[in-house]
């Protein structure tokens, strides 16, 4: 039977992509698989929704290299007669999708927003034209490669236990070598689970008066977030805290937006948030066409006010 | 050695407007120019080129008005450029970008390092860097924040969701860049008004011996619904903070 599988570097959003894959699964009428590679606990894989993991723990897996990764993940499918491959939409997710689909002469859709079975198509959506449009797609191809966002699918518990396939993968060592590695882990929070975001951009004119924001922040028990020209061209924030296309997507219940004009590079990070407030001095701003309360006015001179308002 | 730089043609994203009632974009007599995070890989060629020589080459695909386009790639300091036209590469998808990159790069003699930047300012896809480097054979490192490149290796370091990551790799790779890696530069007039004058080679999807294909059909592409309420309080009249915390706790999103 032909078959979805599943690969993510990361096993907690392979588990997600399995959960929707075993939803995916049961209306197109197609089997579950996963590829359990490289350093991937296969254990962890066998109750989640699929009915085959293939495990590979070849020498040339034991580091992430996209060239090897997509060989490895084509010889599987071969093996596993995908018809759909969901990979997950990290950084490494990406460029592996992209490098696969070429390699199988498959479409490839990347952060895919939602994926659902339309008239026995699996239609996807994604951003466009930098993220002021949303673009429902399908891929035309007998094999098809999607890159889902995290987040996309729960994982599950499934009674049925997967039958675990060692495969021989004929694989050469990739010619990009990895000298260093540095986590980021330390301080990381997380942007996209927060309740609040207050979020800052370039109203803000010196790095000491993000404190106003991150009082303001804690008052409401949410966290700081930013436009990305304050993480990478001043440097106040670390990248961590980006809202926007080439950052992080957030859905709080309450977002503040202070001091952000409300391109759509930003908004398109916030703008699933039930509740948009915005700060700012320009009453043409674009964000006020995405807020639901505003104070046209000097942040400076508002967000304290706001937080003493609040602290009551 | 040589550099080749990708650059994608888009419409200028910041003249992007949307249609209220159809909530559709309105794209007609909207300027091209090339993507923000493509200056960037072009900035990090001009900076490669000129410590270790050899030219930069813009390679791109795209509509007629690419041979217009494409100056601001050769201002911004790129020797020469090779242009694929086609009427069908609007809306096309990576897959048939990536094959008519791949077979305009394949007239270049002597290339070590094929960069682009790590997405399209308009689709983001991220796509058509691994693609090139699977078509062409060669290896491949995305999401470059620092660039190296010293005795025919690259040194980088990627920035990847949870590490930096610091690799090496023989030219030729193809390596994609994040907006962090520099700040590009303005071209000056003199730069500009020289551009026109560089070196082009154009050609047809048919003399590549390309089929455009595609592999993706678009259904819809439509701004998200923003249903907001838009309730805006004026700085200054007593009640600005005390009416938005009120309309706020209305809606039990925060307490006093």
């Amino acid at each position: 039977m032909a078959a979805i599988l599943v690969f993510s570097e990361r096993d907690d959003i392979a588990w997600q992509l399995l959960g929707k894959a075993a939803e995916l699964g049961r209306e197109m009428g197609l089997g579950v698989a996963a590829a359990a590679l490289g350093s991937a606990d296969p254990g962890g894989y066998a109750n989640r929704g699929a009915q085959k993991v293939y495990i590979s723990k070849n020498e040339q897996l034991k580091t992430f290299e996209a060239s090897v990764y997509a060989e490895a993940l084509s010889q599987v499918a071969k093996q596993a007669d995908a018809a759909v491959i969901l990979i997950g939409s990290t950084r490494r997710g990406k460029e592996l999708a992209g490098r696969l689909a070429q390699k199988l002469g498959a479409g490839c859709i990347s952060d895919a927003g939602s994926l659902e079975v339309k008239d026995g198509r699996l239609v996807c959506t994604r951003n466009a034209l930098g993220g002021a449009t949303v673009a429902t797609q399908t891929i035309t191809t007998e094999l098809q490669v999607i890159a889902v966002s995290p987040g996309l699918g729960e994982p599950i518990e499934s009674p049925e236990t997967a039958e675990m396939v060692e495969v021989e993968l004929a694989l050469k060592p990739s010619a990009v070598k990895v000298i260093a590695r540095s986590e980021k882990g330390q301080g990381a929070v997380d942007i996209e689970g927060a309740e609040v975001l207050v979020c800052v951009g370039k109203g803000f004119t010196r790095q000491e008066d993000l404190k106003m924001a991150e009082e303001l922040a804690e008052v409401l028990g949410g966290l700081v977030a930013c436009t990305k020209p304050l993480a990478t061209d001043e440097k106040w924030l670390p990248e961590d805290r980006v809202i926007g296309l080439s950052g992080k997507s957030g859905k709080p219940n309450l977002a503040i937006c202070l001091g952000i004009s409300g391109q759509v590079q930003f908004t398109v990070g916030i703008r699933d948030a039930k509740t948009i407030v915005a700060v700012n001095q320009d009453p043409n701003a674009f964000i006020w066409q995405m807020a639901d309360y505003g104070i046209v006015g000097d942040l400076y001179e508002v967000v304290p006010r706001l937080t003493a308002a609040l602290k009551g | 050695m040589n550099i080749i730089v990708c650059v994608k043609q888009t419409v200028d994203l910041q003249q992007v407007r949307i249609r209220k009632e159809t909530r559709e974009p309105v794209l007609d007599n909207i300027p091209l120019t090339i993507g923000n995070i493509d200056k960037n890989a072009l900035e990090e060629a001009v900076r490669i080129r000129d410590k270790v020589g050899g030219k930069v080459i813009a390679v791109s695909a795209g509509s007629e008005q690419l041979t217009d386009t494409i100056k601001e790639a050769l201002a911004m300091g790129a020797d020469e450029a090779i242009l694929v036209i086609s009427t069908e590469f609007e809306g096309a998808d990576s897959g048939a970008a990536a094959a008519a990159l791949a077979q305009a790069i394949k007239r270049v003699e002597d290339y070590g390092i094929i960069l682009l930047g790590e997405g399209s300012a308009d689709n983001y896809s991220g796509q058509v860097g691994p693609r090139l480097a699977e078509i062409l054979d060669l290896p491949q490192v995305t999401y470059v924040s620092s660039l190296e490149v010293e005795n025919g290796t690259i040194k980088a370091v990627r920035n990847l969701d949870d590490c930096f990551e610091t690799v090496e790799v023989g030219v030729p790779a193809v390596v994609s860049v994040v907006s962090e890696i520099n700040e590009p530069r303005i071209p000056s007039v003199t730069q500009i008004l020289k551009a026109g004058k560089k070196p082009k080679q154009v050609f047809k999807p048919e003399d590549l011996g390309i089929e455009i294909t595609r592999s993706i059909t678009t259904l819809s592409n439509l701004a998200p619904d923003q249903d907001r309420k838009r309730i805006l309080f004026q700085e200054g009249t007593d009640k600005d903070v005390a009416s938005l915390v009120s309309a706020l706790e209305a809606e039990g999103l925060v307490r006093r």
